[in-house]
Formats: structure tokens, sequence, C-alpha cells
């Protein structure tokens, strides 16, 4: 399968069918046939009748084409949501009824009572600590949560009065982890194809402006051909070059170095899921993130400075990106933002075969911006950054902890917070692994680390300033 | 003048940053900064015989250190 998930084929069916429509200039005409090519029937396949699964199928085609009721990047599709228990901390059957009574004494509010032998909590008075589940040596209580409240971190995700998944909108931070995590694919990012779509409709063969694909370095692993054959793919598409945000990782590499070596102390700003984190959960440390622009946003303001009529596209594995680009900040350098999923939509969408195309070179960056798909390669990019230019320890000496993970963040964050440790750099992506466990890519595992470490290695720039050389101009 | 230089991926791989480095060092020689604005293309169509560059309209492939001087004089200095 081309995918980690049944979840994401379906998501990417109803993107790919959206895009086909409007490729064709048929969306109004087509859209209402959405549900019935993905849901042929008579058989449901996903849930109780054809009807529910092509009500859901719709609501779906509005995702697709950006209708949500939230400015949020990220919405609950209510009608998909399948209103998993919220029963917290429970006794199962298989409580054997011991005489030791290990989970009433391991409780500290009192909640566990034995009755005919055997534990029963007190809703009332449990707090959800746990202690009772490791206390248990049948493993005999569980704790069931939900996956999309388990995988928010922020804790942006909360149960309504219907049972239904509801999103804080002010503490989410659009990493996405609940779209990956949900079974039912109750939760989605919307997506903004249409205007790709569009940009590449009305440039008529990039004649009236160009249109260009800005590339995440976590693509390397993504598809199953060489990366050569997705930059042709790309180009076939209608995109009239395609350049790496790598080289904007280079650029931002320097120039983080030297803010860093200026004020001292910095946390990165590379990831916007997690320079939101900061802004909503500690605003005491706003000051410290680095003022530097995003990589995807840094390469396309030196693009728009050299074509400033030009459009485009950041194609990458981030649902943060979405949010980022609405930024006062970003939005005059980006034009639009979509996922490796969409991208595989709009490539199907066009029937284009990328195993049937030629190789075409992928080259614009250094090794150490293509590392900063993976946790650490920032931090790392810095360190070399630090050496190019030649800054002797005595004047600052790197003492970088990267982190990936909301949850390795706040330790980083509140260890910075209350002053203990010695870090000078906090290098923050709210995904796990980095960028190559973004919520929208295709695939997720270790040879996603081994293809981005790969294609690091292959690029011609082996320093970071033989490749930001490009500045000169 | 606007001269732009390609920097998309097969034009760097066949040395676009040599060629920009020649195309301020003759600019310069020659005195045309106010005459001259060069600047970044990020493709230029002709992926397959760069390096490719554009003289206002005009586009000139298959540039290279050995044949700059002569390009630079045809297409640039006689014309501007």
């Amino acid at each position: 399968m081309m995918f980690d998930t049944s979840v994401q084929e379906l998501k990417y069916k109803v993107l790919r069918e959206v895009a086909r429509l409007a490729f064709d200039g048929r969306l109004e005409e087509g859209m209402l046939d959405i549900s019935n090519i993905i849901v042929p029937g008579p058989q449901p396949t996903m849930r109780c009748c054809i009807y529910k699964e092509r009500a859901i199928v719709n609501e779906r085609v509005k995702f697709a084409m950006n209708q949500g009721k939230s400015s949020n990047v990220i919405e609950v599709l209510p009608i998909a949501c399948d209103e998993c228990p919220v029963d917290g901390i429970q006794v199962t059957q298989a409580c054997r009824g011991c005489i030791a009574h290990r989970c009433m004494n391991a409780c500290p509010k009192e909640a566990i009572t034995i009755v005919d032998h055997k534990a029963v909590i007190d809703k009332s008075k449990c707090v959800e600590c746990g202690r009772c589940l490791a206390a248990c040596p049948y493993s005999a209580i569980v704790k069931s949560e939900r996956p999309c409240v388990r995988a928010c971190k922020p804790k942006a995700i909360s149960i309504d009065e219907n049972r239904c998944a509801k999103i804080d909108d002010e503490k989410c931070i659009a990493c996405g982890a609940c779209v990956y995590q949900c079974p039912f694919g109750a939760i989605s990012d919307k997506s903004y194809i249409l205007d790709t779509i569009d940009f590449i409709k009305n440039s008529e063969g990039n004649s009236k402006y160009n249109v260009h694909a800005v590339v995440a370095p976590s693509i390397s692993g993504q598809f199953s051909v060489p990366l050569g054959k997705v930059v042709s793919g790309l180009k076939k598409l209608g995109f009239r070059s395609v350049m790496e945000a790598a080289l904007g990782a280079d650029m931002v590499a320097y120039k983080e170095a030297s803010e860093l070596v200026e004020k001292g102390f910095l946390t990165s700003s590379c990831c916007p899921a997690f320079v939101r984190y900061i802004e909503t959960q500690f605003p005491d440390m706003k000051d410290k993130i680095s003022h530097n622009l995003s990589p995807m946003a840094e390469i396309a303001s030196y693009m728009k400075k050299h074509e400033p009529n030009c459009k485009i596209v950041f194609i990458g594995p981030c649902t943060a990106k979405k949010a980022e680009a609405q930024k006062d900040s970003v939005k005059k350098y980006i034009d639009n933002v979509i996922t490796f999923e969409e991208l595989q939509a709009l490539f199907d969408s066009r029937d284009i075969k990328l195993n049937e195309l030629d190789n075409q070179p992928l080259d614009n960056a250094s090794y150490f911006g293509r590392i900063f798909a993976r946790s650490g390669g920032l931090a790392d990019a810095v360190a070399e950054a630090l050496k190019e230019m030649e800054i002797p320890d005595n004047v600052f000496k790197l003492n970088a902890v990267s982190c990936d993970g909301i949850d390795n963040c706040k330790t980083a964050l509140l260890k910075a917070q209350k002053g203990v440790g010695s870090e000078n750099f906090i290098e923050g992506m709210a995904c796990i692994d980095g960028c190559i466990g973004g919520p929208a890519c295709l695939t997720h595992g270790p040879k996603d680390k081994m293809a981005v470490d790969k294609y690091g290695k292959e690029a011609a720039e082996k320093s970071i300033l033989d490749a930001i050389n490009i500045l000169n101009l | 003048m606007n001269v732009y230089v390609c920097v998309g991926s097969s034009c760097h791989l066949r040395g676009s940053y040599k060629i920009i480095e020649l195309m301020k060092e003759n600019i310069e020689k020659n005195g045309l900064e106010e005459k001259v604005n060069l600047s970044a293309a990020f493709c230029l169509g002709k992926c397959t015989t760069g390096v490719t560059i554009k003289v206002d309209e005009d586009i000139v492939c298959g540039v290279s250190p050995e044949n700059f001087d002569g390009i630079f004089k045809e297409h640039i200095l006689d014309k501007v």
C-alpha cells in the first residue's frame, strides 16, 4: 500500500477525485458524484451502511475544497467521529479478586473499594493517575483514552456533550498528530489543492507567470521511485521549477548561528508547531524564539525577490505549515502549501506515472540543509555554520539540545524557563523524529531517516557557505 | 538591461554559480553596474543545455567559463 493506514488512503481518494474534476473544470457539476465513486456499494466497507459512508465522503469533499466551519487548518468531522469510549480507568474481567489488594493500597485518593472480592473504582474520586494499573499483577486494570486526546500534547482536544471530539483552536498548534492518530479519520487538515490547481491552470503553461514548487527535504524517502522522477512528475503536473526548501535551511542555519552568537540563547523557529507551542504554552519565552523565517519562507523570500510575480507552492509533510503560510510575515512569500498526501493525489488525478518518467536533478542545497528533515539536523547545521564562520569557542560555544515530539520539547523548555541546565540552543520539532515523522507523510519509518541522510550526502555542495553562494545575487 | 542566470538544479550542477561570479566581475570591469540588473531565474526551460541565461527576452544556452567572454560581449556588452 502507498500509505501507512486506510484512513490516509480514503483521504487521498477524495483529494484525487476533487483534483481530477478541478483540472477538468467540472468540479461544481461532479462533486456530488464523488461519494458514489468512492463508496460504490451495495455493501458497506467502513461504517454501518453505505449512506453514512457517503455522507462522510461528502464532508471530506468539503475539507478537500477548504470548506470548513473554523479558520483552523485542523478540524473535526463530527459525523466521522465514532465517539470512542471515554471511561478512563476501568477494572476488567481479568480481575481475579485477589487478597493482596495492591490496587486499593496504591490509590492515593481512596477511590478503590473491594466489592464481592473484586476491585471497584469510584469515578467521582478517581483522578486517572494510573497507579492502580501499575500495581495490578494481572494487568486487570486498563486506561482507555481516546487516541486523539492522547495524541494531542497541548491538550487542545476535549469531548463535547455529544461525545464528539472538539478542538480548542486557541490551544491547537496544528501539528496534525490527531489527524494521523484518529483511527476513524474524524479529524483532518483542510486542503488548498484547488488553489494550486488554479495557479497551474491560470499560468497557461507558465506563460503568464511561473509556478514554482519548493519541496521539503523529507520528500527524499516518500515516493517509491527515485527523487529525480518526482521532480519530472512535478514539472509534468505544471510546475516550472522545483527548488529545495533545504537551500532555505542552509540560509537559516547561517542566520541562526549569527543570531545565537549575538543573543546567547535561542529556540529554533523552523517548526511552526513548536513556535506556536511556545507562544501559547510558554508565553514568557516568546522573546527567545529565533527571529529567522523558516526555511520554507526564507527560500521563498529569495525567489520572490528575484521573480516578484511568480507563484510559490510549498510541498511538505506538515499540516502546521498550512497555518504558518497564513501569517503576515510569511504569506507575502508563500502562495500555497500542500502535503505529500495531496501531491500523490494530484499526480494520480492527472494519471502521471512517476516510474515511467526520466530522472531530473534536484540540487540546490548542501548536506546540512538537507538533514534539517530529521531531528538533530538543525543543531548539526548550526554547529557547522559556527565552524564555517570561524567563531572561536571563547566567543560562543554551542550547547544544543535537539527535541523531537512535544513531550521532549516541553521538558527542554521547562528546564530553560527555570534556568537549569547549560543548553543555549533548543532545536524543537513537534513531530517524533522531526519532519520525517510529519502527519502528512505517506509513510513513516526508519527507512525515512536513512533516505534523508543518503539524500544529504548526495548534495553537490558540501558546505553551507558553498550552497548559499547564491545569496551573492 | 535585465540579465538572469538560471540557478535551477540542472544549471547549478553545470556551474551556474561560476557564471554568476564571472557576470559580476565583468559587469564591474566594464562599469555596467548602473545599466545591467543581474538576478536569478529558477528555470528557463532549457534544462539539458545549461548553463542558461536570459538577456532581456533572449535566452542563451550552454554558457560556460570557456565561452563566457564571447557571450558577454555579443549579448551584453555590445547591446547595452
